[in-house]
């Protein structure tokens, strides 16, 4: 059997800019921010009082009766997914035996678990929801697409922290690569502001507290970061054998091709400042996709805007490309989502793929000062034009746990 | 309290409404809830619950899985809040 190729036909969102792919390409664009103030009264418990909420609640996507029995990440996982699946050409005549699904979360229905000790707490067990187990299971948005397309080849969710995402997406390649399917819906959602796992990351430290100005906090790169934003939503893809997308016609974005992964050993939440677990899962991705540091114009990266972690990967990427850094156009994007953690790598390969399809690298937002540690080419404030001719980029992912993933895409 | 069997079968249209989104109008006490109402398993307890709550009344998993239909339900329900 000659080599199988993976190739992208269909994307959706539902993100902090935007309620599809559309939407949210458009502002990322123009530079928008995502973050908001939370207009909850909780927020007064907590250092932070700011998020990056999806632009469009379920409740206009979804009926009233569905979103019930639905944790919000997979209220997210659905619209998203019915999304992708449209702008796939919506192939419900394939052999459902060939159809897998892979969509991550990094904490699953953490909300679902919350409210539902509540209700224990006031009702007693007979007010806890029978809905409550598969609302909260992390693998529940994966579930729930999974059943609603009725495939049958293998629905999975990989969970990695803030790397999920990205991993779901390398996993989902792996399948079709290995012939265990020929299409697979696969991406990561979130859904986890709510006080508890807010308090959780401020109490690392993690979060920033620039309270008196939200749509700046987050600024990868800049001098005066102070931590990240948490956002919510999710990213879908549909991945397609290439052969069999060609023989149905299908409209192909742009190939993925391959993954590197690997772990740190290093430490469960701080970035290894060597950053040799980052180096070597790029040169993992390039080796796998037969790729050179040469073919790379574009990096969607990880860059939080914590003080740590944004310098270590930047580091680490100038060490991995070497001189050909010079040519790749890094992205910082969560500077206008937020960090929609296991959601962050699948929305981060949706730009990947609309910038190889509009050869357009999205900006960086709220640089006033770049942190003169930072050694890579970011592209700031506007989109930058990328060359014409075969080009690849890559998405790197990074989660609590010493998680590192790291995609190729090629043009095609 | 004593419940008339309009009074109980309004609710239970309210609840299973609510829950399964099935419109008011088209719930009857001859219809059954899993064949003609599509109430699954997880819906059913929850009408179950939301039934409990709002007749002040105890229905026993036990007896739940004899509630066939919608007149199963009234009925018991207002046998028991006699």
């Amino acid at each position: 059997m000659s080599q199988r190729r993976v190739v992208v036909t269909g994307l959706g969102a539902t993100t902090p800019l935007g309620a599809d792919v559309a939407t949210t390409w458009k502002a990322l664009l123009a530079g928008q921010s995502g973050v908001r103030l939370l207009t909850e009264d909780w927020r007064e418990l907590l250092p932070v009082h700011f998020a990056a909420r999806v632009a469009t609640e379920p409740t206009d996507q979804m009926e009233r009766v569905e979103m019930r029995r639905l944790d919000r990440s997979e209220q997210f996982a659905l619209i998203a997914s019915r999304e992708a699946w449209k702008d796939a050409g919506s192939p419900d005549d394939i052999d459902k035996e060939r159809l897998g699904v892979v969509v991550a979360s990094g904490i699953g229905g953490v909300i679902t678990l919350l409210d539902q000790f509540v209700n224990l707490n006031e009702k007693g067990a007979r007010g806890v929801s029978p809905h409550t187990v598969p609302m909260l299971m992390p693998n529940g948005p994966a579930a729930n697409v999974g059943l609603e397309l009725q495939a049958k080849a293998g629905v999975h969710t990989p969970v990695s922290a803030c790397a999920s995402g990205a991993e779901a997406i390398g996993y989902a390649y792996e399948m079709i690569k290995n012939n265990r399917a020929d299409i697979i819906v696969t991406g990561g959602v979130e859904a986890a502001i709510h006080q508890l796992p807010m308090a959780g990351f401020a109490a690392m430290k993690a979060l920033s507290t620039r309270n008196d100005n939200p749509a700046a906090a987050s600024r990868p790169y800049d001098v005066d970061r102070d931590g990240f934003v948490l956002g919510e939503g999710g990213g879908i893809l549909i991945l397609e054998e290439y052969e069999s997308a060609k023989a149905r016609g299908a409209k192909i974005y742009c190939e993925v091709g391959g993954q590197g992964l690997t772990s740190d050993g290093y430490h469960i939440a701080a970035p290894d400042p060597e950053g040799s677990g980052v180096q070597r899962a790029i040169k993992f991705a390039l080796a796998n996709s037969g790729l050179s540091t040469k073919d790379i114009v574009h990096l969607n990266a990880h860059a939080t805007s914590t003080p740590a972690g944004d310098v270590a990967e930047a580091n680490a990427l100038r060490k991995a490309l070497g001189k050909d850094a010079d040519h790749v156009a890094v992205s910082a994007t969560k500077s206008m989502t937020g960090h929609l953690l296991g959601g962050a790598g699948a929305i981060e390969s949706v730009f990947i793929v609309k910038a190889l399809q509009e050869r357009l690298a999205p900006p960086t937002i709220n640089i006033e000062n770049l942190d003169p540690a930072v050694t890579v080419d970011v592209v700031r404030d506007t989109p930058r034009a990328l060359p014409a001719g075969d080009i690849a980029a890559l998405n790197d992912s990074f989660g609590f746990g010493g998680h590192n993933v790291v995609l190729a895409f090629k043009s095609l | 309290m004593a419940l008339s069997q309009a009074d109980v079968l309004a609710g239970i249209k309210e609840i299973v409404e609510e829950v399964a989104g099935i419109p008011a109008a088209s719930i009857e006490l001859d219809k059954n809830f899993t064949d003609d109402l599509e109430v699954d398993s997880l819906s059913m307890v929850e009408v179950v619950v939301a039934c409990e709550e709002r007749f002040g009344v105890k229905i026993p998993d036990e007896k739940v899985t004899e509630l066939a239909t919608v007149g199963d339900a009234v009925n018991f329900i207002v046998n028991a809040a006699a």
